[in-house]
């Protein structure tokens, strides 16, 4: 056993306990269980926040169990929370008990997504009238920083749109489904379907591709009619 | 300038509208730092409104300035971005730890008071101060455990800090009362022990009783409304030091505005009692 005057062994086995059944030694254990689920509960419940529907989809008992085995495999690696389940979803794809569920890792990438656009960096929106040139192929648009692109082989946007406060009921469409996650001027956060061909003119567009290479197969205008209308573009170059 | 010697909320934004509206008592407002660390959006936004109309307090609850190990650098300077940002009119953290490692563990820790942390806990609020070039306010904190290693009582471990270092206390009395029913002693003891001249803000919030009698403990949820014996304590503080700026804390089961606000109210009240009346 440590020292019991050296702090930084101290910390180490009071740790280590935090994750396992037992107290450090020479502390009460009821008491010592105080810190070990505020600990489990606090992490949980932040996870909760940032995945609302992955814990709608498992039940709060279930979701519990599941973000206690994340939070000791991948624990936060700074207090900034809002920052914390990155890797939450690569999680879920590996996690035998939910293998049965092949949907919800895609789920929670959109919740993450959702997340990243409230609180990215703010912007400015272009003046639509820059795109009002002879050749507007070769024009570059750079997108606000809170878009998102989200994609998904099964009907995963159709799933967390069912599981929102006061959705219909109906039948699933089969899969897939591609979205547009960003954050509007008004702060709200707005989830848009997509077809394939926006889709993939959003990800070249985000790649910095010009206007006509992004475009190429697909018409672009109503995507960039949705990208005025939220105020997402932030800049338009040559 | 430091908070004004008035009631003050810890904010939540499901209350943005209501305290713009309708902020009654509210002198100032509290935040924890590491809730506003994103980039950008809301947050950010709601914080330069409210900081329009009412004093800004920032509540850090992640520098573990009681850790063993060095304080996170990166963190350090995230919180002097938010402070550059800001402008708030105090910062405060804990006596407590909350990371080990690279991993963060959300929640304050408790730790023994001796020697060797005394000088490790100076020397990281030292490296605060300096870095983010103001006087910060230091958290005595709610505690379930203590530990035989100790030297020091909590008190005098707090006087000796603000005595090394310069920095203010935050005198949480909620804490002192739950610390005082689940270590058996009498919180008016604690308090007379109290260094309250640095004290620059007090905290009240609500605490839930879990189990009965011998084996009682009170856990500090910040979920209810202040307890009347944590209510009559504050009461004995604002005797002795006169108006202090002080804030409800509700972070959890967070009530309706007007609840809120009526707490907040109690508190202008007792504050105000004690405005031209001689401190004792």
């Amino acid at each position: 056993m440590s020292p019991p005057n050296d702090h930084a062994a101290r910390q180490a086995d009071f740790h280590a306990a935090l994750w396992q059944p037992r107290p450090p030694g020479g502390l009460d254990p009821r008491r010592f269980a105080v810190y070990r689920n505020n600990v489990q509960h606090g992490l949980t419940r932040a996870l909760a926040a940032r995945f609302p529907v992955i814990e709608t989809l498992l039940g709060a008992a279930f979701f519990a169990q599941t973000a206690r085995v994340f939070a000791a495999a991948h624990p936060p690696q700074s207090p900034v929370l809002l920052d914390w389940g990155a890797a939450f979803a690569a999680f879920l794809d590996g996690f035998p008990p939910v293998a049965h569920l092949p949907y919800l890792a895609d789920v929670a990438r959109l919740e993450w997504a959702r997340g990243r656009a409230y609180h990215a960096a703010d912007a400015v929106c272009a003046d639509p009238a820059a795109l009002a040139v002879a050749d507007p192929s070769s024009l570059r648009l750079a997108l606000a920083p809170s878009v998102r692109s989200w994609s998904s082989r099964w009907p995963a946007l159709s799933i967390w749109q069912r599981n929102q406060p006061g959705a219909p009921d109906g039948p699933l469409p089969g899969g897939p489904e591609y979205a547009l996650i960003a954050r509007t001027p008004g702060f709200s956060v707005v989830v848009e379907p997509l077809d394939p061909g926006a889709h993939a003119c959003l990800d070249r567009l985000a790649s910095g591709a010009p206007l006509g290479v992004a475009a190429r197969g697909t018409d672009p205008t109503p995507l960039l009619a949705l990208l005025f209308r939220h105020q997402l573009i932030a800049a338009i170059g040559a | 300038m430091p908070l004004p010697a008035r009631a003050g909320i810890g904010f939540k934004p499901a209350h943005f509208t209501q305290i713009l509206q309708d902020p009654g008592p509210v002198g100032f407002i509290e935040v924890h730092a590491e809730n506003y660390m994103g980039a950008g959006g809301a947050p950010h936004a709601m914080l330069d409104r409210l900081h329009a109309d009412h004093a800004l307090s920032v509540h850090g609850v992640g520098l573990s300035i009681g850790g063993a190990q060095p304080l996170d650098r990166d963190h350090l300077a995230r919180l002097q971005g938010l402070l550059a940002r800001h402008r708030p009119e105090s910062f405060s953290e804990h006596l407590a730890w909350s990371s080990h490692g690279a991993a963060w563990l959300n929640d304050l820790l408790p730790l023994p008071y001796t020697d060797q942390t005394l000088a490790t806990i100076c020397d990281h609020v030292d490296q605060v101060q300096d870095t983010l070039g103001m006087r910060m306010l230091l958290e005595n904190p709610a505690t379930y455990l203590t530990f035989a290693e100790s030297t020091w009582s909590e008190t005098d471990f707090l006087r000796q800090i603000a005595r090394r270092t310069g920095c203010g206390l935050l005198l949480d009395v909620n804490n002192v009362f739950v610390s005082a029913m689940n270590h058996r002693f009498d919180p008016l003891d604690y308090l007379a022990e109290f260094p309250l001249d640095p004290v620059g803000e007090i905290h009240l919030a609500g605490h839930e009783v879990d189990g009965t009698a011998d084996d009682r403990l009170l856990i500090d949820s910040h979920a209810r409304p202040v307890a009347d014996p944590v209510w009559s304590l504050f009461a004995d503080v604002l005797a002795r030091t006169g108006p202090l700026p002080t804030l409800i804390e509700w972070d959890n089961d967070v009530p309706e505005w007007p609840v809120l606000r009526a707490e907040a109210q109690r508190a202008a009240t007792l504050i105000d009692e004690t405005r031209h009346v001689p401190a004792q």
